[in-house]
């Protein structure tokens, strides 16, 4: 009888709690971040290996920043100081605003890690490579195209998919800078409202994310395996 | 440098006259970036002296940075330490020749990798607040710690199982042929070598551990965000406050990360100086600085 109750109290938490919903928003902070976070990475990561010494050090001083802050502080920084003190908006609508900073704070901190991860890509190829490819007289644009940044690119599957998982899981820190929808604050909602349930709850949204995460892990592995370069 | 190599050869004139252009180029849009976020605060009265002037008050250090500091370095490294714990156990688990325990550590870990930090720390913040667990002043730091020794937990067992499947077959040959068994292989020769080479991402990861600390502020542990922004919340000068939190976390961090670099520089430098004598702990070290289980160093966020 004990049972019963806890299946149909839990089961009942569903109708009242939209906890797919919540994985979605997460989902859609966790890809528009990854958009953004690779392109900023990506520019960086040019940055960081061309051979302008002030394009490699902004480079290097926008890593060394934001790969050593806290995002919870980057996030509480948006909302408090950028949006409350700096008056900067992102959108009319208060939940698309919040959303946007989330995606903003995501992606800011993300590229720096979608940067390094590039650039360890670029550090696997041996540079008998590049000197192999200058010897056969391919100049610096096919040498780059042809030689280096196919093997460069296979090198940095394993990474990447890593920073992918972590900004899955990074994405219920939009719970800081307002966005309510997401996983974090509803598990927050559920388990003050029904704390009997609590350890339900929490192995529910847990395995949520095991489900959303393994299987990421487990492609960039098989990926980067597959398309590793033998040497 | 290496990167440089590979993509770039040494410039002749005409490159050298494109790198300079580049180079000025470059400076003028950092500028500009910066003049627009100048702009901004400016625009916005945020340079007015009386919101910058109170932290640099003693009172602001003695009674809120600094507290909040020791907070988090308090819960920083009592983590450290017990996630070593965790991670040696279950490390030793995933390599323990029993199929029952190596899958249930495997079980246990993947799931502590996989779910996020700040999802643990809410439902143990709760867990330990309804069940009386600890004494009610400590239940948000206890959240904290537990939360972030099973994370970091679950990643040092996986270094330990990279360290150790890294290393030559031979060690393991020869602790078999001396008359170990397995397990005691495992303990006494295997396992050091591996804790050794670890060093270094071991102090990566505490600059892990440090940042995810901050998300204790999410559930009222007062380590140095949650200092700064009751700081901000007391002299209205909240951006400046937080502004002053990040500088310190990014000293700290990048302090910890030249001390790793350190570390593993030395590792390397010995192995080589070594010769013939050093290749066994070479291959050791190769493997627990870049572990194959997915969690490359750009991805230790």
């Amino acid at each position: 009888m004990r049972t019963d109750g806890f299946v149909s109290q839990f089961a009942d938490l569903f109708d009242e709690y939209d906890v797919l919903g919540a994985f979605w928003v997460n989902i859609q902070l966790t890809l528009w971040s990854a958009l953004f976070a690779t392109i900023l990475g990506t520019i960086l990561a040019l940055f960081r290996i061309s051979p302008v010494p002030s394009l490699r050090w902004a480079g290097t001083a926008y890593v060394n920043v934001f790969r050593n802050t806290p995002l919870t502080i980057i996030m509480v920084l948006l909302s408090l100081g950028v949006w409350t003190q700096l008056g900067v908006k992102l959108s009319g609508d208060f939940a698309t605003n919040f959303f946007r900073f989330g995606v903003v704070g995501l992606s800011i901190y993300t590229a720096s890690f979608v940067c390094e991860s590039i650039r360890s890509g670029v550090n696997t190829v041996p540079i008998g490579q590049a000197e192999a490819a200058r010897s056969v007289g391919l100049s610096f644009l096919p040498a780059a195209r042809l030689i280096i940044l196919p093997q460069a690119f296979r090198g940095s599957i394993a990474p990447l998919g890593s920073t992918l998982i972590a900004l899955t899981k990074n994405s219920t820190v939009a719970s800081v800078v307002g966005v309510s929808t997401e996983t974090s604050s509803l598990l927050k909602n559920m388990i003050e409202f029904h704390s009997s349930l609590m350890v339900a709850i929490f192995l529910t949204f847990a395995l949520g994310y095991v489900i959303l995460v393994i299987p990421v892990g487990l492609a960039t592995t098989a990926l980067s395996r597959r398309l590793a370069v033998k040497r | 440098m290496s990167t440089q190599n590979v993509l770039f050869d040494a410039p002749g004139p005409r490159g050298r006259r494109a790198i300079m252009v580049g180079n000025v180029v470059g400076v003028v849009v950092v500028l500009a970036v910066l003049a627009v976020v100048a702009r901004r605060f400016a625009d916005k009265g945020q340079f007015a002296a009386d919101l910058w002037t109170p932290l640099v008050h003693a009172d602001a250090w003695t009674n809120f940075l600094i507290p909040g500091l020791v907070d988090t370095l308090e819960a920083a490294a009592m983590s450290i330490v017990l996630a070593l714990v965790f991670g040696l156990v279950f490390g030793l688990g995933r390599l323990a020749s029993s199929r029952a325990v190596r899958w249930v550590s495997g079980t246990i870990v993947e799931f502590f990798r996989a779910v996020p930090v700040l999802l643990m720390m809410i439902f143990f913040f709760y867990v330990f607040a309804v069940y009386n667990v600890f004494q009610s002043a400590y239940v948000p730091l206890a959240a904290v710690v537990v939360s972030l020794t099973l994370y970091n937990g679950a990643v040092v067992a996986e270094l330990v199982r990279s360290g150790v499947h890294g290393l030559p077959r031979g060690q393991r040959e020869a602790a078999l042929a001396t008359g170990l068994t397995s397990g005691q292989s495992l303990r006494s020769i295997e396992v050091p070598q591996a804790l050794s080479a670890m060093l270094p991402a071991l102090l990566s990861q505490l600059v892990v551990v440090l940042k995810d600390s901050a998300l204790g502020s999410a559930i009222g542990y007062t380590e140095l965000l949650q200092q700064a922004r009751r700081l901000g919340a007391k002299d209205g000068n909240m951006l400046q406050s937080l502004l002053v939190a990040a500088v310190i976390f990014i000293v700290v961090n990048y302090l910890l990360t030249l001390v790793a670099g350190r570390a593993r520089r030395r590792r390397r430098r010995s192995d080589s100086g070594q010769g013939a004598n050093g290749a066994t702990t070479a291959v050791a070290t190769d493997v627990g600085v870049t572990p194959i289980t997915g969690l490359g160093e750009g991805g230790r966020i």
